[in-house]
């Protein structure tokens, strides 16, 4: 590539930071840039956030309609999956999946609704009242 | 501690990694280094396409080796050791992370990016192989070295420990490393480590079994993509292939998956070296780094969704083919390559 085709797209570094880039000077010799972005990746980064968003609104929607406990919905909130919060737990897998059901969370110990609002990063009243 | 602000000079570069360990080179007196060097020194370019394993919902693709081993790799080259440390306790890697600073020793810490707070938010995902330095320690907070951003910042000593302690695939557990036993590096030992470090990648992208990694890793890729839109439907395999253009294009990978950085490399190694073989094998490496730009340019269509059919992803799997067979032939020709 060379610089004067290194892309100057303003994206999500914009304000932050800027990325150097390697890119070839007019001698054809190798040299660093700065970028603040390029289009391509924006999009594939914003996409990223689309789809995310989306799985955490079906999330709330199906806390609501009392398919799913709020375990499941602040996992995805806090864009986890499984081996993730098993990790911030300390919990096995299958015992979080155990806990996505409603009838199961409802019983759950205060210590481990405790746990749990650690690893979300939340308050155990916000864990337990979440509705959707 | 009230204050304590080490003479460690911020460098800025592509990869955290890289940068980590340049710039702490840098300081125990090896001027001489630079980004590219570090990451052909530390064999740093590859390819692996991991099956069945997902990473944000999308395909595991990645386009260097494995998070430490640059540092690891280039100071064994160099007759350097990397003392690494990591803690099952928090309470331990706060005081040896304190210990380090007093003692006037910056260190490189492992940190998890999700609850960087200087970070932009669409950036903060759970990757746990970030890299920065600490070289000091003021009102309470870390002085921060962050190779990815163009100046200094800080981190709070509660920050610092969540970062340090982030969770899931590659956790930190508190790693903190420095290097030691630093001597003077010779030209003779510097051409012989450049030599070594080359035919180390090629081996790494040439020699290794099975079909997922190195050059193979790419053909790899190819195939899985003619399958994703019969497979996965086309939104989702749409994003599948915006992951890949992360990966490749992402903060942190200089462009080109990694690609200008090595031809960068090659175009040093063959001044210090004196090979004007390297120089030509440079140009290789550009031109892949080109391709694999314009492969994302191309997914990107798909993923914009301004195309959409089947053979619009044939057409961008038998780029990366096309991509794989110059990248082939490049570590061919650096496999045979001697002083």
């Amino acid at each position: 590539m060379k610089k004067e085709d290194l892309p100057q797209d303003p994206s999500a570094l914009v304000g932050v930071t800027r990325e150097v880039c390697y890119v070839k000077d007019k001698d054809g010799k190798y040299t660093s840039d700065l970028s603040i972005g390029w289009d391509v990746k924006k999009q594939a980064l914003d996409n990223a956030w689309e789809d995310i968003n989306e799985r955490i609104t079906e999330a709330a929607a199906k806390v609501k309609s009392g398919e799913i406990s709020p375990v499941f919905y602040f996992m995805e909130k806090k864009l986890m999956d499984l081996p993730l919060l098993s990790g911030y737990t300390g919990f096995w897998q299958w015992t979080i999946k155990r806990h996505f059901k409603p009838s199961v969370f409802k019983s759950l110990s205060q210590s481990r609704l405790q746990t749990y609002a650690k690893a979300f990063d939340i308050s155990v009243d916000e864990l337990k009242n979440f509705n959707g | 501690m009230d204050k304590l602000i080490l003479p460690y000079n911020h460098i800025q570069t592509a990869h955290c990694e890289n940068g980590v360990a340049t710039g702490l080179l840098k300081h125990h007196g090896l001027e001489f280094m630079t980004e590219p060097l570090m990451f052909g020194l530390g064999s740093g370019i590859f390819y692996i396409h991991i099956p069945f394993l997902m990473v944000n919902g999308g395909p595991a693709v990645s386009y260097r080796s494995m998070p430490g081993w640059i540092f690891s790799r280039a100071s064994k080259l160099l007759g350097i050791k990397v003392n690494r440390r990591k803690f099952n306790s928090e309470k331990e890697a706060y005081d040896y992370l304190n210990k380090q600073i007093q003692l006037g020793n910056p260190v490189g810490c492992q940190v998890g990016v999700y609850n960087l707070p200087y970070f932009p938010a669409e950036y903060r995902f759970h990757f746990n192989a970030h890299n920065l330095v600490v070289y000091g320690k003021e009102n309470g907070s870390y002085l921060v070295s962050d190779p990815v951003m163009e100046t200094v910042t800080t981190l709070t000593e509660e920050d610092m420990l969540k970062v340090r302690f982030a969770k899931g695939p590659l956790a930190p557990k508190g790693h903190v490393y420095y290097p030691e036993n630093i001597k003077p590096v010779s030209k003779e030992q510097l051409q012989k480590a450049i030599y070594k470090a080359i035919h180390r990648s090629a081996f790494d992208m040439l020699s290794i079994p099975g079909p997922i990694a190195g050059v193979d890793g790419i053909n790899y890729t190819a195939r899985q993509i003619r399958k994703w839109r019969d497979k996965l439907g086309p939104r989702k395999a749409g994003l599948y292939l915006g992951q890949i253009v992360r990966m490749q294009e992402e903060i942190g990978t200089g462009g080109g998956g990694f690609r200008f950085l090595y031809a960068a490399f090659l175009e040093q190694a063959s001044e210090i070296t004196g090979n004007q073989k390297l120089l030509t094998l440079s140009d290789e490496f550009t031109k892949a780094g080109d391709l694999w730009r314009a492969s994302a340019i191309n997914m990107g269509r798909i993923f914009k969704g301004r195309l959409n059919e089947q053979k619009d992803f044939l057409e961008c799997a038998d780029m990366l083919d096309n991509i794989a067979a110059i990248e082939r032939a490049a570590f061919k020709e650096l496999r045979k390559i001697k002083p």
